[in-house]
């Protein structure tokens, strides 16, 4: 952009600093007074050499179709890429760079090593995916839940680590409903929800139907968590939202030991903990859906809680800070789960349609359906362990 | 004067409150074309800016007792009261706004208790007043209370004054109050808090969370208010467009570039703005665009029945569409891509014939 030669000017002397050169201790008054001035002034007074090296990046990151109206010949692609090379060396002449077949063909090589033969047209919908997703053209429903993101990108992601890290055994599939309210009841474990994530992979994958969790009120207060939860489909569990889902037909599921469940020692693995005040037996009779005990085994192993630091958690408002044998010792690689087996029991639909809706409200009923639901899940899951050869097979 | 008392006889007399600014205004003139209305009297502190159309302007202030020898002379038999200012830019002020919103209510009140003409009384009132937090219910029905009581600012004054509507409810029954709990009004010529929001070049947004929002359109509140004057239907009713529209997904939509920053972060810019005058960031605001907020509209289908015309996401585009878009880059780069790809119908065709092919 400037008019000034292409040489590279080696600044002389002490690059404005005042004084004469020692360095050492502060410049004298006389100095000061010469020097204060010029120092801001630097770039005004000496303007082209100082300047020299910035406007070069202005022009390529800034306005590329700039260059290439200078410079007919060169192609979009090179300029973009080309000229980050060239700054220094020769101004906005990216004549050394691939010429442009030869970018067309790496690029078709690449799209076809991607998506195969028919590259075309998996990138044309791969591209109009992004572009209804950057244009707000999806629809969520009245939770948040976002159907697509949730089909295309969390399940694939979580798909492979189902399968081939932890090698998910799902039993008792038919016992959830094809279609209609039902409550899941799952324990709940491993320091970090990874259960809740790994059986709503499992059940869409094997049912085509979508589960959608209740979690707590912290998991909509943590940033970045909160988008995902809701975005994924879960809903804050309290009663409105859970009697709500259910009226409404949806595949619920809950884990009500909750951070009881979730930050308890290694040294007592597959103890269920109390099942809270047993407000989703209260849910579940209200709607009259089943209530389908899930056993989870496998999920404990993967970051052995050994121990907590209450204090620091009480400080930043968690329910607790885990350290396991790799975190966070090893730092990130300390968040690599170990790679347990997993075994995924869905136990007998208990009924609820067979008591009336005022049920709800006497709490022996509340406590005894609660306790049997506790009762099946926690037999299920010593079976479940017996038929486990080891953590890892 | 005589041709108004006839007026009355056959048809109803209606008191509007907080006519100088726009949707009252526009409310008003709404209400005047309805048949079943005689007359329609606008009352405020400043007359109306724009054209009143049938509506006679009364300049009066509802903090003041004067409004309960109007609401007597014109033998007013409607209140509708739209005067709950939800900016204190405004009203200029927030002791004034307070003033106006709470004092202004119970004076309205007292001059409704004395008047034995008043038969109905609508008050258009907010959603905003169950709050918006983490550990709220994804849609409130009107039987819920907010989760955090709010403290201060607007959602606190449009508590207390619904909690007045109530002591008068109670000490009136023989009239019918209709509460009307609406979602942002938005529309092509809505300012609200939220519309300036939405009209800033580019939009703060709070990193890591993304609100639900549920949309009013202008012309819905409208319709809701002449519906409410017409039928005889009293209680509290959640007035909402259906269905959700994500905070992200209306930024997209309107085609604004974005700059997600921290939720106090937000909140520091969110003074410099109201300072400049450029939008209106109040702590409420700030949480709603952070956790934003449902309602459940089952009893204004039943109970009320109203059907808006619009769903939270038409109206939306019916905001959007009188507005010039700043970015957008990255959605014209990716239709000038789709343009010399094949269609995506026409690919689905490819490949269903491809995998025959192989399978063959």
């Amino acid at each position: 952009m400037s008019a000034v030669g292409d040489a590279e000017i080696i600044p002389i002397g002490t690059r404005g600093r005042p004084g004469r050169g020692q360095h050492t201790g502060k410049p004298s008054s006389a100095s000061r007074s010469l020097a204060s001035g010029p120092r801001k002034a630097t770039p005004r007074r000496v303007p082209q050499p100082e300047r020299e090296p910035e406007p070069a990046p202005e022009i390529e990151a800034g306005e590329p179709v700039g260059a290439v109206a200078e410079e007919p010949a060169v192609g979009p692609d090179q300029v973009s890429e080309g000229a980050g090379a060239a700054t220094y060396v020769e101004e906005r002449l990216p004549q050394g760079g691939i010429p442009a077949g030869e970018w067309l063909a790496a690029f078709q090589q690449s799209a076809r090593e991607l998506f195969g033969d028919q590259w075309e047209p998996q990138l044309a919908r791969f591209l109009a995916f992004l572009r209804r997703r950057v244009t707000g053209d999806y629809v969520v429903d009245e939770y948040g839940f976002d159907q697509e993101i949730t089909e295309k990108f969390f399940m694939t992601a979580l798909r492979p680590i189902a399968q081939k890290w932890f090698r998910i055994e799902v039993r008792g599939i038919e016992n959830i409903p094809a279609e209609g309210g039902a409550l899941v009841v799952s324990n709940h474990s491993g320091t970090v929800p990874v259960d809740g994530l790994m059986t709503m992979v499992s059940i869409h994958d094997h049912t085509g139907r979508f589960l959608r969790p209740l979690g707590a009120d912290l998991v909509f207060k943590m940033p970045v968590v909160s988008t995902m939860a809701r975005k994924g489909g879960t809903t804050l569990a309290c009663s409105e939202d859970a009697e709500r889902m259910l009226r409404g037909g949806e595949l619920v599921g809950v884990w009500p030991e909750g951070f009881k469940g979730i930050g308890k020692p290694y040294s007592e693995r597959y103890k269920l903990q109390r099942f809270g005040r047993g407000g989703f037996v209260s849910a579940a009779l209200r709607t009259q859906v089943p209530i389908i005990p899930l056993s989870v085994v496998g999920a404990e192993e993967i970051y052995p809680l050994v121990a907590n630091l209450p204090s620091l958690a009480r400080v930043l408002g968690l329910p607790y800070i885990p350290i396991t044998p790799l975190f966070p010792w090893l730092g990130p690689l300390g968040l690599v789960p170990l790679p347990s087996k997993w075994l995924l029991e869905f136990g007998e639909p208990i009924r609820t349609d067979e008591f009336d809706a005022v049920s709800a409200e006497d709490p022996m009923l509340v406590f005894n359906v609660t306790d049997e639901v506790r009762e099946t899940i926690q037999s299920t899951l010593y079976s479940l362990l017996m038929q486990r050869q080891s953590v890892f097979r | 004067m005589a041709s108004a008392a006839k007026g009355a006889s056959h048809g109803r007399v209606v008191l509007v409150t907080g006519v100088s600014r726009d949707l009252g205004r526009r409310s008003a003139r709404a209400l005047a074309t309805d048949p079943t209305v005689a007359r329609v009297i606008g009352v405020d502190v400043v007359p109306p800016r724009g054209d009143v159309g049938d509506v006679s302007f009364v300049r009066a202030d509802i903090r003041n007792p004067v409004i309960a020898k109007v609401i007597a002379k014109e033998n007013v038999d409607t209140v509708v009261h739209m005067s709950v200012i939800s900016t204190p830019g405004s009203a200029g002020g927030r002791g004034t706004m307070k003033e106006l919103n709470v004092i202004g209510t119970m004076q309205l009140l007292a001059a409704c208790q004395k008047a034995p003409s008043v038969q109905h009384l609508i008050v258009k009132s907010t959603t905003t007043m169950y709050g918006a937090s983490n550990r709220d219910p994804a849609m409130f029905t009107e039987d819920m209370e907010p989760r955090r009581q709010p403290r201060s600012g607007y959602a606190k004054d449009v508590a207390e004054i619904e909690g007045y509507v109530r002591g008068f409810a109670r000490r009136r029954p023989d009239v019918r109050v209709t509460t009307l709990r609406c979602a942002n009004v938005i529309g092509p010529h809505v300012v609200s808090p939220m519309t300036s929001y939405f009209r800033l070049p580019v939009i703060p947004t709070v990193l890591g969370f993304d609100a639900r929002l549920q949309f009013l359109h202008e012309q819905d509140l409208m319709d809701v208010l002449i519906h409410a004057v017409r039928n005889d239907l009293p209680g509290t009713f959640n007035v909402a467009g259906d269905g959700v529209v994500m905070l992200s997904q209306a930024l997209r939509r309107l085609k604004r570039p974005t700059v997600p920053m921290p939720g106090f972060a937000v909140g520091g810019l969110g003074n410099v703005l109201r300072q400049a005058r450029l939008a209106d960031f109040s702590p409420e605001q700030l949480s709603f665009l952070t956790y934003g907020r449902g309602v459940d509209t089952t009893r204004m289908r039943d109970q009320l029945g109203f059907e808006p015309a619009f769903s939270s996401e038409a109206a939306f585009a019916d905001f959007a569409a009188g507005l010039t878009p700043t970015g957008g880059r990255i959605e014209r780069a990716l239709t000038v891509a789709l343009d010399r790809l094949p269609s995506v119908e026409e690919s689905v065709a490819l490949s269903s014939v491809g995998g025959g092919e192989r399978r063959g």
